[in-house]
């Protein structure tokens, strides 16, 4: 049917115009994070090497790293060395860090992506795991307290969620590692193996901070979720769909939640998105040496190519996120195709 | 005597609020014939949708209390089980909304939401069938190209097209009864007659009864025969339609009438509004619920603030007032 074909092309042009836009916005945030990270007072090369440095040593640690030309000219051989691979010094004693390139890390003598490499997957898997685990707790508590509003699941979710908000997340990390690991024993003290090393390592070092981010989030995502069906409770669309005869389930399923999760689906991408930036505390309570730990340790060290990188990480995944919850909209809502 | 469609008796609508009980309705009585329009007129907050939401038992909540019975076809729908209400809704009473802007579920096409209103009520129906059906019923309520119109979705229609996928969704399963709330309110005035046709139209070839609730005469003149006056929750008038225009015997009916402009008024004459404001529902006063704003309350000597009053026969109508019968009959005399 042409109709069909011209919603295909309608989306197409949609994702088009969302994908551009996002490909501008990450020009923009690498050259302002870059520009940030350059106009701090800090000499990037004086930072090399320790405090009783000779001052030929930094001189020539600012020419290999590039500290002494110009701005732009940094900023274009950085991005360069994401595509193209870098190699910092001309002659044989140069480090090479292979594409992307993210910068070279003096202060662990490690090239940056190498560091991002290893520290990533942790992050991914601890904000999956609590994605996951939030959502679902959040959507089915916050909807089981709406349908059972003034009762007891109402009241139980309100509970829940008021701790989840006002405990700060360092405390529910430390009481859980004491009462789980401390006093119980049920589990091992939390120290991360990779999921492909052992599995069943990998899910119990990541059990307690998987539930002591997820019952934060869910405490938000509980309210979200109970206020939106509510309101969408009180739309005239759902009175007609009663007036139609429509069994109770259908009704709240394909009226209630189809409109009041739509915007929740929005937020949740930008929560994700926010989290696999580095789940900076709770990384460290439980020793978990993920991108929030990296990024923890070079504020420490003062290691600013480390900082930089994190730092543009984390907008990445911020900036995608945006765009393709826009994109998602536009599935989920027609009204948003046809602006 | 055969049995009206529906029989509403002492009907009472409480809202429990903060700040006391409102009391929407109160002791609505009436009867509606197979077929037959009646209309249901007041001004906004005198219970006149309430009475529709409650025949159809769409008031819910549980700070509401619904008391009396409302017999359709001898059943008491105020008395039914939740799923014996939901068999009946849509498919023997319907019902059209006030704001076609927000009556229609955003996310789907229309045609699937005039389908499932089919489908509810017709369990193992074939997609070719509904297809079929659903093009039919956008085509008779006056929708030009169906075809591509079933696939698109409701804000791609205007006002009045979408009210006319109500209606198209409120009549495919041919309902004995439908109840239409403000359906022009939300709409051009040019739409407003279009749609009031299409209703009448309709109405003429499935042999629905019709309760048209509205706070505008000109509305009532144009499609039904008769007419319930409700005040403050109560009923203060019923009559023909004939009736209500040309000799209405309740002060607040008289008083409706003269705030309006009809065309063969004199050009400059004065509207008269009627002095004060309705009372409050949560506080109702004692007696007639008109009688702080009524002229002729003074005349019968603190009666109409202390006994509420019947409705009576009146000539051809009824009317729930306190003046003798024949000083009501010689003031619609006077009028005239």
């Amino acid at each position: 049917m042409t109709n069909t074909n011209e919603a295909v092309r309608y989306m197409f042009y949609f994702v088009a115009r969302r994908t551009f836009f996002a490909v501008v916005l990450l020009f923009v945030v690498s050259v302002f994070t870059f520009w940030i990270f350059s106009a701090l007072p800090a000499d990037p090369a004086a930072l090399t090497c320790g405090k009783n440095c000779r001052p030929e040593v930094i001189e020539a640690n600012r020419v290999r790293l590039g500290y002494d030309k110009p701005f732009i000219e940094q900023y274009g051989s950085y991005m360069k060395g994401i595509f193209a691979g870098r190699t910092y010094g001309e002659d044989e004693s140069g480090i090479h860090c292979s594409a992307p390139s993210l910068g070279y890390s003096y202060d662990r003598h490690e090239c940056v992506s190498s560091l991002v490499a290893k520290t990533l997957p942790v992050t991914v898997s601890i904000a999956v795991g609590a994605f996951v685990l939030w959502m679902f707790f959040g959507i089915a508590l916050g909807t089981l307290a709406a349908l059972r509003r003034g009762k007891w699941p109402d009241h139980l979710a309100t509970v829940f969620s008021v701790v989840g908000i006002s405990f700060p997340s360092f405390f529910l990390g430390l009481l859980s590692v004491l009462i789980f690991v401390i006093w119980t024993n049920i589990l091992p003290f939390p120290h991360y193996v990779g999921i492909s090393e052992n599995p069943m390592k990998w899910f119990t070092a990541l059990i307690l901070p998987w539930f002591v981010l997820a019952l934060l989030s869910a405490s938000t995502y509980i309210r979200l979720t109970r206020n939106g069906i509510l309101e969408v409770m009180n739309e005239e669309f759902v009175r007609l769909g009663i007036a139609k005869g429509l069994p109770r389930k259908k009704l709240i399923v394909k009226y209630v939640l189809r409109a009041a999760l739509t915007p929740i689906a929005t937020i949740a991408g930008i929560d994700l998105a926010f989290l696999l930036g580095g789940a900076i505390v709770t990384e460290s309570v439980f020793n978990l040496p993920g991108l929030g730990k990296l990024t923890i340790a070079a504020v420490v060290n003062s290691d600013l190519p480390i900082l930089v990188a994190t730092t543009l990480v984390s907008a990445v995944f911020i900036v995608i996120a945006n765009a393709f919850v826009d994109i998602m909209y536009g599935f989920l809502d027609p009204r948003v195709r046809s602006k | 005597m055969t049995q009206p469609l529906l029989s509403v008796r002492d009907l009472h609508v409480n809202f429990g609020t903060g700040e006391g009980d409102v009391q929407a309705v109160r002791g609505v009585s009436f009867d509606i014939g197979r077929g037959e329009t009646l209309a249901i007129v007041g001004e906004s907050g005198s219970g006149k949708s309430v009475t529709a939401s409650a025949i159809m038992r769409l008031n819910f909540g549980a700070d509401v209390r619904v008391s009396g019975s409302a017999l359709f076809e001898g059943q008491d729908i105020l008395a039914m089980s939740e799923e014996e209400v939901r068999l009946k809704r849509g498919s023997d009473i319907a019902m059209i909304f006030q704001d076609p802007l927000t009556a229609l579920n955003p996310f789907y096409t229309v045609g699937n939401q005039i389908a499932e209103a089919y489908a509810i009520h017709h369990h193992g129906t074939s997609k070719k069938e509904l297809r079929d059906l659903v093009l039919d019923s956008i085509s008779k309520v006056g929708i030009p190209e169906p075809l591509k119109r079933i696939n698109q979705y409701p804000h791609e229609f205007s006002g009045g097209m979408r009210q006319r996928i109500v209606i198209a969704m409120a009549l495919i399963n041919r309902p004995k009864l439908l109840i239409a709330d403000e359906p022009t309110t939300a709409l051009d005035v040019t739409v407003q007659a279009q749609i009031l046709e299409l209703i009448s139209a309709m109405q003429e070839e499935h042999g629905s009864a019709v309760i048209l609730i509205t706070h505008d005469l000109g509305v009532v003149a144009e499609v039904t025969k008769r007419v319930l006056v409700m005040y403050a929750g109560r009923l203060v008038e019923v009559a023909s339609v004939e009736d209500v225009f040309s000799s209405p015997t309740h002060p607040y009916t008289r008083g409706l009438l003269n705030s309006v402009r009809s065309l063969d008024s004199e050009r400059h004459s004065h509207l008269e509004p009627i002095p004060g404001t309705p009372p409050s529902l949560i506080d109702l006063p004692s007696g007639c619920p008109f009688h702080s704003r009524c002229l002729y309350a003074a005349s019968l000597n603190g009666r109409c603030s202390t006994e509420v009053p019947e409705l009576k026969a009146v000539g051809n109508s009824f009317s729930a007032c306190h003046l003798p019968t024949a000083e009501l009959l010689s003031l619609v005399k006077a009028a005239q």
